[in-house]
């Protein structure tokens, strides 16, 4: 009952002085607006890699030649010596829990066609490339094994190299393009993968394995000993379980197959979706976290903006205080209408700051790739931290508020 | 002020002077509302002893319209801070309206005040920006009155004091006197044993003062209510019938008022709001 008075008295107090009211809560908004806003990008931004490693293949493990860091300065690859066909041969025929295999071969070339040119990685591809990576043709069609056992000049251009070469509207099927002077027919067009952090995924194209080893790149493609390298070996895994085990049993093979001794790391790396996505959610969620950590600062200079305001008005109201305890005002009730004047200050902050955050989140995905995603969890965190504001930094105020003397703050000029 | 008259004069043709006698200050058989026996205050501000209150006896019973009167620095306003609840004596014995006030801690104080007091002081210390009505529902607020009754009382406290058309202006709106007649219809509101009135004319021109006074007279004789004046103005103590002199923390006189001032002659307050007084529910 008294508290409701309390409450009500409290607004009153507030809804005097609207200007001061505002600029005070202002500060708490822009930390909750920055809380918010961060987190949902942050969250949206997790999803977004999650949605670009899956939509890969499903179960995907890749194996590449030299070892990728984890952690901090990852990604710097040691001593290279290649992955070759008795490689990719030994773990297609050993590895248990595998539905299929596959494996390419990419180069960067020169594209040309007319007076325009193009340089990306050119890829030698297996028949089964398309169904493993999940990626298949938009115009046209992908290699076939007619292609590689003919070792067939054909090419499946990806986006950006169309892009490149070819006029908006023209057509570029059955057209030749030179790729390092060698003339190829486009026989398709790859569905365009878009960009994310692993760079333009478009930028590629795609030619029969065969070709590529023994007809474009001759020489390049044979190691010391005479074997035909390869740049990636891919095994889809039967199941999401497994993966891991069929990550194992792959590294173990080619360790004995290279002769690698038991105390010296592999000289290459087996790698799967979840890793990356691990990798890199790791990376964003360091992000989030430093960015929240600069949101938590200037929650806390919110906080201090409150109190210093609060006992501005505690000083200003000494002798209302005066009164209010002449007139029956228990200390608690002094108390209890200074703590709620500082909590509606911060929660009703906190408040508008989840609309400016969700507002913010909002307009970025109108011009990023990703949609913001917002957690009950994140809102109620917001909440939860104005409220834990208002009470901390209103506290001392108010207390210094309801230990006033009445018979000194009613003297007070 | 001129409302104010206009509603008493339309009122006291209809009823007279009918509590005139009924209630008689000073009546020494009316029960001691006030009973201060050997109040001390004592300071030490370092090795020195500040006696502001050295031995005080004061009694005042029900009805009475007292002034404690001193120069400043006699110990008064030291005085009416205990007699008001505000402080505690060093030593003494006090007792307001049965209640033994030493012995209380501060929460049981401020009950005290906001059930047994009503303070009126020189700066009227209103809440700005509040309408007159919600300045005079502050103390029913603490005493835990429910809205709509609050209300009421408010109301009828503000018409006993002839601000009845002024209800939702705000205190800065109002004019000095009118200010100080809301800050008095604050201190009626919550019928307290006793009203103390610090210096309550010391902010107003003569004029609005001498309305003051009228209505602190008219309270005083219509209503019974024990009205104790906290002054150094001798024409305030004019408008008593009793007079405390205080001088260095002692009583030094106590005296009845002979050739008392009446500020507004013939003048009661309507029978309605008496009524309103005195039958609002508690």
């Amino acid at each position: 009952m008294l508290l409701r008075e309390l409450i009500k008295l409290a607004l009153n107090t507030l809804a005097a002085n609207k200007p001061r009211a505002f600029l005070t809560m202002l500060g708490i908004s822009i930390g909750v607006a920055a809380v918010i806003a961060l987190m949902s990008i942050g969250a949206g931004v997790q999803d977004y890699i999650a949605q670009q490693f899956s939509s890969a293949g499903a179960n995907l493990i890749g194996v590449v030649p030299g070892r990728i860091q984890r952690g901090p300065g990852g990604g710097a690859f040691g001593a290279q010596a290649p992955l070759t066909m008795a490689d990719y041969r030994a773990v297609a025929a050993n590895t248990p829990n595998v539905i299929d295999t596959s494996v390419d071969f990419a180069r960067p070339a020169v594209f040309a066609y007319g007076n325009k040119t193009s340089e990306v990685n050119v890829t030698g591809v297996m028949a089964n490339f398309s169904a493993i990576r999940n990626w298949n043709a938009r115009l046209g069609r992908v290699i076939d094994e007619t292609d590689i056992g003919g070792r067939s000049r054909v090419v499946a251009l990806g986006q950006t190299v169309v892009n490149d070469l070819f006029e908006p509207g023209e057509d570029p099927l059955d057209k030749i393009v030179r790729i390092n002077n060698v003339p190829f027919r486009v026989i398709g067009v790859m569905e365009s993968k878009g960009s994310s952090i692993l760079g333009d995924q478009d930028a590629a194209a795609f030619i029969p394995l065969s070709t590529a080893q023994e007809r474009l790149f001759g020489q390049q493609s044979q190691s010391l000993t005479g074997e035909r390298i390869v740049s990636t070996i891919y095994a889809q895994a039967a199941n999401k379980d497994v993966t891991p085990a069929v990550m194992a049993s792959i590294e173990s093979l080619l360790r004995e197959r290279r002769r690698i001794p038991a105390d010296e790391p592999s000289d290459f790396s087996v790698l799967s979706q979840d890793e990356l996505i691990n990798t890199f959610g790791a990376v964003t969620g360091v992000l989030t976290v430093f960015l929240g950590a600069i949101a938590a600062i200037s929650l806390l200079v919110g906080g201090i903006g409150i109190m210093n305001i609060m006992l501005v008005s505690v000083t200003e109201r000494t002798r209302e205080i005066g009164l209010r305890k002449a007139i029956g005002a228990r200390s608690s009730a002094i108390l209890t209408q200074f703590l709620t004047e500082a909590v509606f200050l911060s929660l009703t902050g906190g408040l508008i700051g989840i609309g400016i955050g969700l507002g913010a989140a909002f307009l970025v995905s109108q011009f990023a790739d990703f949609r913001p995603v917002v957690q009950a969890g994140t809102i109620a965190l917001a909440v939860g931290f104005s409220l834990a504001v208002g009470l901390f930094f209103g506290i001392y105020p108010a207390r210094r508020a309801s230990q006033l003397n009445p018979i000194d703050a009613l003297r007070f000029e | 002020m001129v409302a104010l008259n206009q509603e008493i004069d339309h009122v006291s043709n209809v009823i007279g002077p009918r509590l005139n006698g009924q209630l008689p200050a000073g009546d020494a058989n009316a029960a001691p509302v006030i009973e201060a026996h050997g109040i001390a205050k004592i300071y030490r501000i370092g090795d020195i002893e500040v006696r502001a209150l050295d031995g005080v006896d004061v009694t005042i019973h029900r009805g009475e319209l007292t002034a404690i009167m001193g120069p400043s620095g006699s110990g008064k306003s030291t005085l009416m801070n205990i007699l008001g609840c505000l402080d505690q004596p060093t030593r003494g014995a006090y007792k307001l309206d049965g209640v033994d006030v030493e012995k209380l801690n501060d929460d049981q104080l401020a009950a005290i005040r906001n059930k047994k007091i009503g303070f009126v002081f020189q700066s009227f210390n209103l809440l700005r920006r509040t309408s007159a009505i919600d300045n005079v529902e502050q103390p029913l607020i603490y005493a835990g009155v429910k809205p709509r009754e609050r209300r009421e009382r408010a109301k009828a406290a503000l018409e006993a004091v002839g601000l009845g058309n002024r209800l939702k202006h705000h205190a800065n709106e109002l004019s000095g006197g009118q200010q100080q007649r809301v800050a008095i219809a604050r201190a009626l509101v919550t019928k307290p044993a006793i009203i103390l009135a610090d210096e309550p004319t010391g902010n107003l021109d003569s004029k609005s003062g001498a309305e003051i006074m009228c209505l602190f007279q008219r309270l005083n004789e219509d209503t019974g209510m024990t009205v104790i004046f906290v002054t150094h103005d001798p024409r305030i103590a004019q408008h008593t019938r009793r007079v405390i002199r205080i001088a260095d923390g002692k009583i030094i006189g106590d005296d009845a008022i002979t050739d008392q001032i009446i500020a507004c002659p013939d003048k009661a307050l309507p029978e309605s709001i008496l009524e309103k007084l005195e039958h609002a529910p508690a």
